[in-house]
C-alpha cells in the first residue's frame, strides 16, 4: 500500500481531532478530540517508519512515547474536569471563561 | 595596620649602619599608637566605662615605653634610622615618601612629646572630670599627640607638613572646646586663621626646596645646603620662607598674637600646647634643617633678630597680665624666643636643650594654674592669694616650676639658659655678629623679666590675703600626681646638660661643631652672673609686689604711654583688626559684594533672560504643538488599537484554539507555497 494512504487517514483523524476540540461544549469530548489528534500523529510515525525502512524503529518507539505521554495528559485532564465540576457543576468549556478581561 | 607592615618589608635602607637597635626600627609605632586610640575613642569611647581616657593613656603609656627603650638604644651606640617607602609618585622626579627618621633628636621629642601627653591624659581625668564633652576631648587630645609624633618622625618635608597641618588642626578643636561662648570660637578661629597666614609661607618654602634640590628628604635637603649644591640669594629665601610658618606655629613676632588667646582652651590643652605638641613645631622644624639654616645667607640672622624682639616684648607682656594663663602664655612666647634666638647664633644643642628643659617645667606651670582654676573657679590672680596654705602641693610644685623658669641652680632652666646666653656670648665675641649682640642683651633683659613676672605671679597667687569666695581645696591626687613627676623632672633633667659631663651635648650635636670645654668664663662666671640677675629680679619683686615697698603709680607720670602700649598688647592686635581684618571685612568684602551684585549677578541674569526669550518660542511651538502631538498621538494610537485587540481576549479556550490552528494552516499553506 501506498504511504499516502495512511496519510490521508491521519490527515482525516486529525481533522475530526481539531473540529472536536473547536466545536464541542463538552470538557471530555474536546479531550476525546485531543486523543484522535495525537492517534493521527501515531499514524504518521508508524507510517513513515515503515515506508522509510527505518533500522531502529525510532519512529515506532516514539509512538509509543506519544501513547504514554497521552495517557498521563489523559489522566491530568480528567482529574481537572473532576475538579471544575465539583466546584462548578458543569464542565461546559464555554462557562469556564474565568481569563476573559 | 597591614599596609605599614608590608611595605616595611620592601623599605630600602638609606642609612648604612653595622649595629641597628632592634626597636628602633618599630618607633612607626609611637605615632601610630594615639592615631589609633583617636578612632577607639571617637567610634566607642561613649560606649567605654570610663568614657575613653584608658585608651589614650594606654596608647600613651606604651608610647613612652618604647621611647624610652628606642633611646636608649640609640644613647647605646646603636645608627640612627632612616627608612622610607613611596607614598606616590607623579612623572620621573615627583617622588612623596612616606618614611620615618629616627636619631637622637627625634628621640628627644619623643620622650618629651609622650612624657607631657600622657601626664596632661592623667591629669585631664581630674581637671575635665565632669566635662560634657568629655569623650571627644580625649579623643583629640590623641590625635593632637599623634600628630605631633608623626611630624617629628618624619624624614621628609611634605610628611612634616602633613604633621604640622594636623597639628593645627587639632588645636583648632581644643581650644574652641567650650565653644558655647563666641569668645572661645573667635579664639580657635583666630589661632586657626594666624597659623594659615604662616603656613602659606612655609608651604611655598617646601615647594622652593623642591624647585631648588628636587627633593622633600630632609636629610638630604641638609647634605646638598652642606654641599653647597644648593645655595645662594634662592635658598636664603627658601628659608624665611620656612621661617614664616614657624613664626605662626612658634609664636613670634609679629604672629605670636593668638597664643594668648589660645588660653579659651582648657587648661590640660594649653599645657599641652606650651610645652609639647605645638608651638614647639616650629622650633623643631627649625632644628631638624639647621643644616639648610646656616648655609642660608643671613637667615639665621633673621630669626635671631626676630626671636630677640619677640623674648624682651613678650616679656613685658607677660608682666602685667592679670590672667594666669596668659602670664604663662606669654612666658612661653618669650621662652620660644628664647630658644629660636639660640638656634639663631648657632648654639643648636642649647636651643634644644632649652626646648627639653621647657618642656618639663611648662607643663607644671600650665597643670599647676590648671589646679589653681580648678581649685578658685577664676583665671584671675586677683582673685587668688593666700594659696600656700590651702594647696600645699600645688603650691610646692608651682614654685619649683617658678624657679625652674627663673633660671635658678640647680633647676633644669638654670642649665639651659646659660647654655643660650653662653652661647650667644660666643658668637658674639667670635664672629662679632650684631644680630648675636643683640641676642645677649635680649636674653639677659629677658631672663631678668622673666624672674620678676614669676614671681608677680607666684606673690599675687599664694601669698596674701585670699580673694576668692569659697574656701579652695586640694586638686585630687590623678592631678597632684602629675605635677610631683614633672617637678621631680623639672629638678632632675637639667644635669643631663651639665656642661662638659652632661651627655646632651653628644647626642644633640651638628656635624662640624666642636664641643667646647672648660672655660671659665662660660662655665662659672657666667652662670653666676645670670643667677645674680635673676636673684635680683626676684628680690626686686618681692619688694614690688610682696611688701610692696616702692609704689610708682605710672599712670600719673609721664611714662603712662608705656603702660598704654603694653596694656593694649603694642596694639598689635588693634593692627591685624583694623588693618588687615576691618578692611577685608568692610571694604574688600563691599567691593566683592558689589561686584557680586553688578558684574556677576548682571552677567547671570543677562544668561538668564537671553535663555527665557529663546524658551517662550521653543515652549509655544517645539514643545506644545510638536511634542506634546507627537507624545499624545502615540498615546491615543496605542489606547485605540488596545481596544480592538481586547475583543480577541474572550476567554474563550476554543476560540484561542481556532486561532492557534488557523495560524498553524497558514504557516503550513505559506510553507507549501515558497518551497
Amino acid at each position: 500500500m501506498p504511504v499516502s494512504f495512511f496519510l490521508v487517514l491521519s490527515a482525516l483523524l486529525f481533522s475530526i481531532g481539531v473540529y472536536g476540540v473547536l466545536a464541542r461544549q463538552h470538557a471530555v469530548l474536546v479531550l476525546l478530540s485531543i486523543e484522535l489528534m495525537l492517534n493521527a500523529v501515531n499514524v504518521n510515525l508508524v507510517a513513515f517508519s515503515a515506508y522509510l525502512q527505518d533500522a531502529g524503529l525510532a519512529g515506532q518507539v516514539f509512538a509509543l512515547f506519544v501513547i504514554a505521554v497521552a495517557a498521563a495528559e489523559v489522566g491530568v485532564g480528567l482529574a481537572i474536569v473532576i475538579l471544575i465540576y465539583r466546584n462548578r457543576a458543569s464542565v461546559d468549556v464555554d462557562d469556564l471563561s474565568l481569563m476573559k478581561w | 595596620m597591614n599596609l605599614l607592615l608590608f611595605a616595611q618589608e620592601h623599605s630600602e635602607e638609606v642609612i648604612e649602619s653595622s649595629k641597628q637597635g632592634f626597636f628602633s626600627d618599630f618607633m612607626w609605632l609611637v605615632p601610630l599608637l594615639p592615631v589609633l586610640s583617636f578612632f577607639v575613642i571617637l567610634f566607642f569611647g561613649k560606649k567605654l566605662k570610663d568614657r575613653g581616657h584608658s585608651v589614650g593613656i594606654a596608647a600613651l603609656s606604651i608610647g613612652l615605653l618604647l621611647s624610652l627603650v628606642g633611646f636608649v638604644e640609640l644613647a647605646a651606640g646603636n645608627a640612627a634610622v632612616e627608612k622610607s617607602w613611596t607614598w606616590f609618585e607623579l612623572g620621573e622626579h615627583f617622588h612623596i615618601e612616606f618614611g620615618m627618621n629616627y636619631d637622637f633628636l627625634t628621640g628627644i621629642m619623643f620622650l618629651v612629646v609622650c612624657t607631657v601627653s600622657l601626664l596632661v591624659h592623667i591629669y585631664s581625668t581630674g581637671y575635665m572630670h565632669d566635662d560634657k564633652r568629655y569623650t571627644i576631648f580625649y579623643a583629640f587630645l590623641s590625635l593632637f599627640t599623634g600628630s605631633m609624633l608623626a611630624m617629628v618622625l618624619a624624614n621628609n618635608m611634605m610628611m612634616l607638613f602633613v604633621g604640622w597641618e594636623l597639628v593645627g588642626v587639632c588645636s583648632y578643636f581644643l581650644i574652641g572646646h567650650y565653644w558655647e561662648e563666641k569668645e572661645n570660637s573667635s579664639a580657635a578661629i583666630k589661632a586657626f586663621i594666624t597659623n594659615r597666614v604662616g603656613d602659606t609661607g612655609f608651604l611655598f618654602g617646601i615647594f622652593g626646596l623642591f624647585v631648588l634640590a628636587g627633593t622633600f628628604n630632609i636629610n638630604e635637603l641638609n647634605h646638598l645646603a652642606e654641599e653647597g649644591t644648593i645655595g645662594g640669594t634662592s635658598l636664603t629665601i627658601v628659608a624665611l620662607l620656612l621661617f614664616c610658618g614657624v613664626v605662626s606655629k612658634s609664636a613670634q613676632f609679629p604672629l605670636y598674637v593668638w597664643l594668648p588667646d589660645a588660653m579659651a582652651g582648657p587648661t590640660p590643652v594649653s599645657a599641652l600646647i606650651h610645652a609639647a605638641t605645638m608651638v614647639v613645631a616650629g622650633v623643631y622644624m627649625t632644628a631638624r634643617m639647621f643644616i639648610l639654616f646656616e648655609h642660608a645667607g643671613s637667615a639665621l640672622d633673621v630669626v635671631a633678630i626676630v626671636a630677640a624682639i619677640t623674648m624682651v616684648l613678650a616679656a613685658i607682656l607677660a608682666l602685667i597680665q592679670d590672667d594666669i594663663k596668659r602670664v604663662l602664655a606669654y612666658s612661653t612666647i618669650s621662652q620660644l624666643a628664647y630658644m629660636m634666638a639660640a638656634l639663631g647664633v648657632g648654639a643648636y644643642t642649647a636651643g634644644v636643650f632649652h626646648l627639653f628643659t621647657h618642656a618639663f617645667f611648662k607643663a607644671l606651670l600650665f597643670l599647676g594654674a590648671g589646679s589653681l582654676i580648678h581649685a578658685v573657679h577664676s583665671n584671675n590672680m586677683s582673685d587668688m592669694g593666700g594659696l600656700k596654705d590651702y594647696m600645699p602641693h600645688t603650691f610646692r610644685t608651682f614654685m619649683i616650676g617658678s624657679l625652674g623658669l627663673a633660671g635658678i641652680f640647680p633647676l633644669a632652666g638654670f642649665f639651659s639658659k646659660d647654655e643660650i646666653i653662653g652661647g650667644a656670648l660666643r658668637s658674639a665675641s667670635e664672629s662679632h655678629q650684631a644680630a648675636a649682640w643683640i641676642v645677649l642683651i635680649a636674653a639677659i633683659v629677658t631672663a631678668f623679666l622673666t624672674a620678676l613676672y614669676m614671681t608677680r605671679a607666684c606673690v599675687m597667687t599664694f601669698w596674701g590675703p585670699f580673694e576668692g569666695e569659697h574656701e579652695p581645696h586640694e586638686s585630687p591626687g590623678s592631678m597632684v600626681t602629675p605635677l610631683w613627676v614633672l617637678a621631680a623632672a623639672t629638678i632632675t633633667v637639667g644635669f643631663l646638660g651639665f656642661p662638659i659631663i652632661g651627655p646632651f651635648q653628644d647626642w644633640i650635636t651638628v656635624p662640624g661643631h666642636e664641643h667646647h670645654g672648660f672655660e671659665t668664663l662660660y662655665n662659672i662666671v657666667l652662670p653666676a652672673g645670670a643667677t645674680l640677675v635673676a636673684l635680683a629680679a626676684i628680690g626686686l619683686g618681692l619688694q614690688l609686689f610682696l611688701f610692696k615697698k616702692w609704689r610708682y603709680d605710672i599712670l600719673a607720670s609721664p611714662f603712662a604711654w608705656t603702660y598704654r602700649l603694653v596694656e593694649n598688647k603694642y596694639y598689635l592686635d588693634d593692627f591685624y583688626l583694623k588693618g588687615i581684618v576691618r578692611p577685608v571685612q568692610y571694604k574688600l568684602s563691599a567691593a566683592t559684594y558689589w561686584s557680586n551684585q553688578k558684574i556677576l549677578d548682571g552677567a547671570v541674569n543677562g544668561v538668564a533672560a537671553g535663555v527665557l526669550a529663546v524658551a517662550r518660542p521653543t515652549y509655544a511651538v517645539i514643545d506644545q504643538q510638536v511634542i506634546d502631538f507627537a507624545v499624545n498621538g502615540a498615546a491615543g494610537l496605542t489606547g485605540y488599537s488596545g481596544g480592538l485587540l481586547r475583543y480577541i481576549q474572550s476567554g474563550n479556550v476554543q476560540r484561542y484554539a481556532a486561532f492557534l490552528f488557523a495560524a498553524v494552516a497558514g504557516f503550513v499553506a505559506l510553507f507549501a507555497l515558497t518551497s
